[in-house]
C-alpha cells in the first residue's frame, strides 16, 4: 500500500449568501440562502514513500483544502484516504505524530518565547528522546544555521529566519511525511535556495516524503520530479515534470502552467493516467 | 543513517510523557506571565475599585438591619472580599482564547499536534492562575486585611476544604469558559458570547450576590447548574456556614459537575471539529 492513498477525495463547503440592504439582512434572519461550493472534487492522489511532489494550482483551486484533509484538520465530505496507515481526521492524535506541517503564512512557534523553548516543548509533545533531539538539532543547525536564532523570541525574527526555524520545528520528530503549504512565500532568493537545499538534504537522508504547495515554480523545478495540478477542485494533471515538458514542447514551466490555468489542454495530456508515475 | 522515520512511543511511557508535557505548559505559562507582570498592575487597580465599591454598598445596605439572607453585616463584608480575592485566582479568559483560535483559524495549527487541545488550554490557564494566586490574590488579601481586618475561617478544617474547593472553582470556571469559546465555531461573532458567559458566571456563581439573597424559585433554578459551586459554596465554607461532612459534599458536588462538563465539552468538541471550517488559507 502506498504511503498516501486518497481516492475520490471531495470537500464541499456550504456558503451563506447574504442579501443586500436592511431588508435583505432582515430576510436573512428567517431564511438563509446557501450555496454549495466544491472546493475539492473527487481527486485521486497516490504517493509513495520518499517522493517529493509539487502540488500547484491557482488561488482558490483547492490546494490548501486538500492539504488540510490530508493532515487531518478537515473531514472530507466524500472519498476515502489512508495516510501512513491511518485515516487522518479519525486517528488525528496518533496520526499527527508521524507528520510535520509548515504553513508559510503562519508560524507554529510560540510567539513570545525563545525559539529553543518552542523546540523543547515540541520535544515533549512528540516524545523525542534527548539524544535524537540533540542530534537532529545539530544536523539542522549545520544546514540552516540556526544557532544565532535559537535564543531570540519568534517575533524578533525576519520572515526568512522564521521559516528556517519553522522547518526545523516541523522535522524535530523526524516525521514520515512533511506537508509544506507555500513554504517559500515572501522569501528572498537566498533564503529560498537555502530552504530548497535543506529539503533536498532531508529527503535524501531520511527518505522523508514531501508534499509541497507553492506558487513559485522554481520550487518545483528545484525539488519535485513529480507535479500535480489542481484547478477548480479537479485534478488536471498528475505526473512527471519531464512529461509535462515533452507534451508542451520546450516552453518554460511557467508558461506551460499559465496555459493550463487558462484552460488550454493539449490532447495528449488528457490521457495521462492519474496515480502517479513511480519515481521513488 | 542511524534512524528511520519512526513514530509510536512505548505505551507505558506515554501517559507519563503527557503529564510532563502538561506540567511543562503550566510552567511555561507561569514564566510567560512573569515577563508581562506590568499588565497586572492595572488588574490590581480594577480589583481594588470593585472590592471597595461593593464594600461600601453592602455597608449601606446593612444600615439598621442585622441579618439578610442568613449573613450578618460582618459576614457579608468578608463574603465580598473573599469572593473577589479568590476570583482573581480561578478566573480565566479561555472563552476569548479559544474563540480567537477558532476565528483566526489558528485552531488548524492545534489540530496538527498529537495532543488534546482542551488539556493544553487548561494547563496553560492553570499556569496563569497559579501566577495570579502568588502575585495577585495573596498580596491583595494580605493588603486588604491590613487596612480592614476581615473574618478568617473558623478552623483549620474549613480552611483546608476551602482551599481544596478553589481547585474545583478553577476547573469549573475554565470548563464553562471553554464551552463558551466553542460556541464561536457556530456563531463566528464572539463578543456576545464572551459577555454572556461573564454575566452568567458573575451572577449565578454568587460573586455579585449570595445565592441566599435570590427569591426561592430562582434558588431552585440555580441549584440545577454548576455555577454556585464556583463562588457561593466555597465562600460559605470559608465563613463556616458549611462545615464538616457538608463541606466535603461541596467538593463532591464540584467534581460531579466537572465530570458532567468534561463529557459535555468532549462531545461538543467532537461534533464541532467534524464540522469545522478553518478560516483563511
Amino acid at each position: 500500500m502506498a504511503l498516501i492513498e486518497a481516492r475520490g477525495l471531495t470537500k464541499e463547503f456550504r456558503i451563506f449568501r447574504r442579501r443586500e440592504g436592511v431588508l435583505g439582512a432582515f430576510k436573512d434572519l428567517f431564511h438563509r440562502n446557501y450555496r454549495t461550493l466544491k472546493a475539492v472534487d473527487g481527486i485521486d492522489f497516490i504517493v509513495e514513500k520518499g517522493e517529493m511532489v509539487g502540488y500547484i494550482g491557482a488561488n482558490g483551486a483547492g490546494k490548501s483544502t486538500t492539504i488540510k484533509m490530508l493532515t487531518g484538520i478537515l473531514v472530507p465530505t466524500a472519498g476515502t484516504m489512508q495516510v501512513n496507515g491511518y485515516v487522518p481526521y479519525r486517528d488525528r492524535e496518533v496520526y499527527t505524530r508521524g507528520i510535520g506541517v509548515v504553513f508559510g503564512q503562519r508560524s507554529q512557534l510560540w510567539w513570545d518565547i525563545a525559539v529553543i523553548e518552542s523546540f523543547k516543548l515540541l520535544r515533549r509533545i512528540y516524545d523525542v528522546s534527548i539524544d535524537d533531539f540533540n542530534w537532529r538539532l545539530k544536523r539542522f543547525n549545520d544546514i540552516l544555521e540556526l544557532d544565532k536564532l535559537l535564543y531570540l523570541p519568534v517575533r524578533k525574527l525576519s520572515l526568512g529566519q522564521r521559516m528556517r526555524c519553522d522547518l526545523a520545528a516541523a522535522l524535530i520528530h523526524n516525521p514520515a511525511i512533511l506537508f509544506l503549504d507555500e513554504p517559500t512565500i515572501g522569501l528572498d532568493v537566498l533564503a529560498k535556495s537555502r530552504i530548497r537545499d535543506f529539503l533536498k538534504e532531508i529527503n535524501r537522508e531520511y527518505r522523508t516524503t514531501v508534499i509541497l504547495t507553492t506558487h513559485d515554480l522554481g520550487d518545483i523545478e528545484a525539488l519535485c520530479p513529480r507535479v500535480a495540478i489542481i484547478d477548480k477542485g479537479k485534478m488536471l494533471y498528475d505526473g512527471s515534470v519531464e512529461s509535462l515538458y515533452s507534451h508542451w514542447g520546450q516552453d518554460k514551466l511557467e508558461d506551460i502552467v499559465k496555459r493550463i490555468y487558462q484552460g488550454h489542454r493539449p490532447g495528449s495530456v488528457k490521457g495521462v493516467k492519474k496515480g502517479g508515475v513511480g519515481l521513488a | 543513517m542511524h534512524e528511520g522515520n519512526s513514530l509510536k512511543p512505548a505505551p507505558q511511557t506515554h501517559f507519563m510523557n503527557r503529564l510532563l508535557l502538561y506540567l511543562e505548559l503550566v510552567r511555561m505559562e507561569f514564566v510567560n506571565n512573569l515577563a508581562y507582570r506590568a499588565s497586572y498592575f492595572t488588574g490590581i487597580f480594577n480589583y481594588s475599585i470593585q472590592i471597595g465599591a461593593y464594600f461600601f454598598l453592602w455597608d449601606a445596605v446593612y444600615s439598621g438591619q442585622r441579618v439578610i439572607g442568613g449573613l450578618n453585616k460582618e459576614e457579608m463584608l468578608t463574603y465580598v472580599i473573599v469572593a473577589w480575592v479568590v476570583r482573581s485566582f480561578y478566573f480565566s479568559n479561555l472563552d476569548r482564547r479559544v474563540g480567537t483560535d477558532i476565528r483566526d483559524g489558528k485552531i488548524a495549527l492545534e489540530l496538527i499536534r498529537p495532543y488534546s487541545y482542551q488539556m493544553v488550554k487548561f494547563a496553560r490557564a492553570f499556569g496563569e492562575a497559579i501566577f495570579r494566586m502568588i502575585f495577585f490574590a495573596l498580596p491583595a488579601g494580605i493588603f486588604i486585611y491590613l487596612i480592614r481586618p476581615f473574618g478568617l475561617p473558623p478552623g483549620w478544617h474549613n480552611t483546608l476544604v476551602f482551599l481544596i474547593s478553589l481547585l474545583g472553582s478553577f476547573v469549573i470556571y475554565a470548563q464553562v469558559s471553554m464551552l463558551a469559546g466553542f460556541v464561536v465555531f457556530f456563531t463566528k461573532s464572539p463578543s456576545g458570547v464572551y459577555k454572556a458567559k461573564r454575566v452568567v458566571m458573575d451572577l449565578f456563581s454568587g460573586l455579585l450576590l449570595p445565592i441566599s439573597f435570590y427569591p426561592d424559585w430562582a434558588v431552585k433554578v440555580i441549584k440545577l447548574f454548576p455555577f454556585q459551586t464556583v463562588s457561593y459554596m466555597p465562600n460559605l465554607i470559608y465563613l463556616g456556614k458549611i462545615s464538616g461532612a457538608a463541606a466535603f459534599n461541596v467538593i463532591g458536588l464540584q467534581w460531579f459537575w466537572i465530570a458532567v462538563l468534561a463529557l459535555f465539552s468532549a462531545l461538543f468538541w467532537e461534533f464541532a471539529v467534524k464540522h469545522v471550517v478553518i478560516q483563511g488559507g
